[in-house]
C-alpha cells in the first residue's frame, strides 16, 4: 500500500499532479490516497518532503531464493539445429553481466542431435553448456520445453536467466517463470547490474515505445528477462575458448499434449523482417498493389527485407507478415527506408529505434519526416527507380 | 461449448506521454479502450459460438470503470461479463494478474477454451496468456491466426500458429488457452440490438474473497517484479531534408546506403 506520513505532508499537492490515475486528493491539507490507486509509485519521487512510501511485503512463496541462486544463464534457442542469432547477442551481454557479478555464464540447449552446437556456444562465451537431448525436443513445443527448463533451473538455480524475445521465447519463458513463481520482464532493450544488491536492472519500452521503464525482481530467482533481437551486439567467435558441456539427464516425462501436424514456411521474396539490416517499407503512397513491386525491387538490390504500413496491408497489397508497427512487427534495422508512408504514431512505434531512417514522401508535412535521419520530399515513383538503377550500375 | 475471453482495458497508447518536467505519465485527455488485440479475441469467441454453439463469457480485472468496456463486449455479442474488482488486486504484475484471472475463471466454472489477445498494447508483454495457462494447468497455443477445427467429442482443437518464418498447424487437447493475432479475423461493430442488450445486462463483479484468492498471490504483494523507474526514451530528432535536383538526391541516397549498409 501507499503510506503517507501525515507529519511530513505539507499539503503542497505535487503528488496530485504526479499521479497518473488521479488517485490522490487533499483532505484538510493532507494528501489522501483513494481506492483507485494502482500502487504504481509515481507519487513517491514527486514528494519533496519524503512523506510518501510504498509498503511492500513479499509473500515468501519462493521456489528459489536469492541466497541459493548463482550464475547467469542464456536460453540457446535453436531451430532445426541452428542457433538463433539472438543467442549470440545474449551471450555477449551475459558475459558482461557475469563478469560484474563475478560468476559463471552458462547456456542451456534443448534439442535432438545438437551436441556439436554446444561447442559453438562455448566459443561465443559460455563457461558451461547444459545440454538436454531427446527426440521430444526436436521442435519447440511449449509444454515439454517448459517442463524441461523448469527442472534444470530448479536443479542448478541460476540467479539470472535470459532468452531472446522471439516467437518462441515470448511464448515459452512466461510458462517457465509462472511455474517457478518468479518475475519476468518482456522484451528488454537494456540490462545492467546493481552490483551491491546483485540485482538485474531490466529496461524496456512500454506504451508502444513512448515510455521506458526499468524493472527489478528483488526477492525471487532467477531474475528472468526476454531481450529484443538486434538491439545488442553479438559475441565474437573464439575457437580457443574452453568450457564444459554437461549432458543433463532427468527423470521427468517428455510427453506433450501438443502435436505438430505441419510446419509451413511462407516463402518470402527477401530475408526475414526482424533480422534484416536493411528494410524497405511501402505505404499508402504506393497507390496500388502492382506498385509494391518497386519496394520489392529496391529491397532486393539492397539485400534487404520488405516491410509495409498497416494501410498497405489492410488494402491487401501485401501479407500481414510484412506489417511494421503497433499491430505488426517491431523492427530495428541499420537502415529503414519508408516509402510513401506518412508516419502515424502506430507505425513509428514499430520502427523508430532503427539506426538510420530514410523517408521518401511527397507531403513535406508528413510526420515521418520528424523521425527521419534523411528525408526526401518528392515523388517516390521517380526517386526509387532512379535509385535502383544507380545501385545496379554501381554493382556492375 | 463454453468459451471465456479475457480482456484488458488500456489507455489509448498512442496518446500516452511523459511530462518531461515531472517525469510522470500525462493522464489528461487519454481515453481508455479495449486493448486492440483483445478485440480479435472477442470476435473469435463470438464466431466460435456461432460455429459450434454454446456460451461465451468475457472476463477482465481492473477498476469499476472497466464495466464500460465489458458492456461494449456484450454489445458485440458476448453473452455474459465478469469483472474482478478489488483494491487488493492493485499493483499486479503479469504473474499476479494471471493468478487472479485463473481464480476468476475457476469461479465462473467449466470451459473448453480460453481466448486472449496476443498482448496488451500498454505493457506489450504477451505474458499473461501463457502464465494464465500455467495457473490453470492447461495447454497453451500462442499467436493463433486460424482455428481450423474443434472436435468437441474428441476434445481437441487444431489451429494455425504463426511462427517467425510462416506458420505451423498444431493440435492439442481441450480445455486449452489460445492467444490470437490480428490476422485471425476482423472484429464486428456492435449491433443496435446488442447495444440495447448491453445497457440492460448485469456485470457480475467478484472481489478477492469471491474468487477465494490467496492474499499472498494477488496485487502488489503477489508481484515478483516492480517498476523502479520510468523515463522518456531519447527522442529522435528530425534530420536532414535532402535538397536539389532528382539526380543529386539519388546520388546522395546511394552514397548514404553504401556508407551504412
Amino acid at each position: 500500500m501507499i503510506r503517507i506520513e501525515k507529519d511530513r505532508c505539507k499539503g503542497c499537492g505535487l503528488c496530485i499532479s504526479a499521479c497518473p490515475f488521479g488517485a490522490i486528493v487533499l483532505v484538510d491539507k493532507i494528501a489522501v490516497v483513494k481506492e483507485n490507486c494502482t500502487l504504481c509509485g509515481a507519487c513517491i519521487d514527486s514528494c519533496p518532503f519524503k512523506a510518501i512510501s510504498l509498503l511492500r511485503e513479499d509473500s515468501g512463496e519462493k521456489v528459489i531464493s536469492p541466497e541459493e541462486a548463482k550464475g547467469v544463464w542464456v536460453f540457446a534457442e535453436q531451430e532445426e539445429g541452428n542457433i538463433h542469432s539472438v543467442v549470440y547477442e545474449l551471450l555477449r551481454k551475459g558475459r558482461e553481466l557475469a563478469e560484474v557479478l563475478e560468476t559463471e555464464l552458462s547456456a542451456v540447449l534443448l534439442g535432438e542431435g545438437i551436441k556439436e552446437k554446444a561447442e559453438e556456444l562455448i566459443w561465443r562465451g559460455a563457461d558451461k553448456v547444459y545440454l538436454i537431448e531427446d527426440s521430444a525436443l526436436r521442435n519447440y513445443r511449449s509444454d515439454v520445453y517448459s517442463r524441461v527448463l523448469v527442472e534444470v533451473i530448479k536443479r542448478y538455480k541460476p540467479e539470472i536467466f535470459l532468452s531472446g524475445a522471439t516467437c518462441v521465447g515470448r511464448s515459452l519463458i512466461p510458462r517457465v517463470a509462472a511455474s517457478l513463481k518468479t518475475g519476468l520482464t518482456a522484451d528488454c532493450t537494456g540490462l545492467e547490474i546493481d552490483k551491491k544488491k546483485r540485482l538485474l536492472l531490466q529496461t524496456r519500452p512500454a506504451f508502444g515505445g513512448n515510455i521506458m521503464a526499468t524493472i527489478i525482481c528483488a526477492e525471487r530467482r532467477p531474475q528472468m528477462a526476454t531481450v529484443r533481437h538486434k538491439v545488442m551486439p553479438e559475441a565474437k567467435v573464439d575457437k580457443q575458448r574452453k568450457g564444459e558441456i554437461i549432458e543433463v539427464k532427468m527423470d521427468i516425462p517428455f510427453s506433450s499434449q501438443i502435436e505438430i501436424k505441419e510446419m509451413v514456411k511462407e516463402v518470402e521474396k527477401t530475408i526475414r523482417l526482424t533480422e534484416a539490416d536493411i528494410i524497405v517499407s511501402g505505404g499508402r503512397g504506393l497507390g496500388k498493389k502492382e506498385n509494391f513491386g518497386l519496394i520489392e525491387e529496391l529491397a532486393m538490390v539492397l539485400g534487404g527485407a520488405v516491410g509495409a504500413s498497416r494501410a498497405a496491408v489492410d488494402s491487401g497489397w501485401i501479407p500481414y507478415s510484412h506489417q511494421v508497427g503497433q499491430t505488426g512487427k517491431t523492427v530495428c534495422p541499420k537502415i529503414y527506408i519508408a516509402c510513401g508512408i506518412s508516419g502515424q504514431i502506430q507505425h513509428l512505434i514499430g520502427m523508430q529505434s532503427s539506426k538510420v531512417i530514410i523517408a521518401i514522401n511527397k507531403d513535406p508535412s508528413a510526420p515521418i519526416f520528424k523521425v527521419a535521419t534523411y528525408g526526401v520530399v518528392g515523388d517516390l515513383f521517380e526517386i526509387i527507380p532512379a535509385l535502383i538503377n544507380k545501385i545496379k550500375k554501381r554493382e556492375d | 461449448m463454453k468459451i471465456i475471453v479475457c480482456i484488458k482495458e488500456v489507455p489509448n497508447t498512442a496518446e500516452v506521454r511523459i511530462n518531461p518536467e515531472t517525469n510522470t505519465l500525462i493522464r489528461e485527455g487519454v481515453e481508455s479502450v479495449i486493448n486492440p488485440f483483445d478485440m480479435y479475441a472477442l470476435e473469435e469467441g463470438i464466431r466460435l459460438k456461432e460455429r459450434y454453439g454454446g456460451y461465451v463469457s468475457v472476463l477482465s480485472m481492473g477498476p469499476a470503470q472497466v464495466e464500460k468496456s465489458l458492456r461494449e463486449a456484450i454489445s458485440m455479442g458476448i453473452d455474459e461479463a465478469f469483472l474482478l474488482c478489488a483494491k487488493e488486486f492493485a499493483g499486479a504484475d503479469t504473474l499476479s494478474t494471471a493468478y487472479t484471472l485463473a481464480q476468476g475463471i475457476k469461479k465462473i466454472g467449466d470451459y473448453e477454451i480460453i481466448i486472449c489477445g496476443k498482448q496488451a498494447a500498454d505493457g506489450d508483454t504477451a505474458q499473461v496468456g501463457p502464465e494464465l495457462s500455467v495457473c490453470l494447468g492447461i495447454p497453451q497455443i500462442t499467436y493463433v491466426s486460424k482455428i481450423e477445427e474443434i472436435n468437441l467429442k474428441e476434445k481437441r482443437i487444431r489451429v494455425r500458429r504463426m511462427t517467425e518464418e510462416g506458420y505451423e498447424v498444431i493440435q492439442t487437447s481441450l480445455p486449452c488457452l489460445i492467444t490470437v493475432v490480428k490476422e485471425i479475423n476482423e472484429p464486428r461493430l456492435p449491433s443496435l440490438k446488442g447495444k440495447m442488450r448491453a445497457k440492460k445486462s448485469e456485470i457480475k463483479v467478484y472481489t478477492n474473497e469471491d474468487i477465494k484468492a490467496d492474499r499472498n498471490r494477488i496485487g502488489l504483494k503477489g508481484s515478483p517484479t516492480q517498476v523502479v523507474k520510468i523515463f522518456s526514451p531519447s527522442q529522435r530528432k528530425a534530420g536532414e531534408i535532402l535538397q536539389g535536383e532528382k539526380e543529386e538526391i539519388v546520388n546522395r541516397l546511394a552514397e548514404i546506403l553504401k556508407k551504412i549498409g
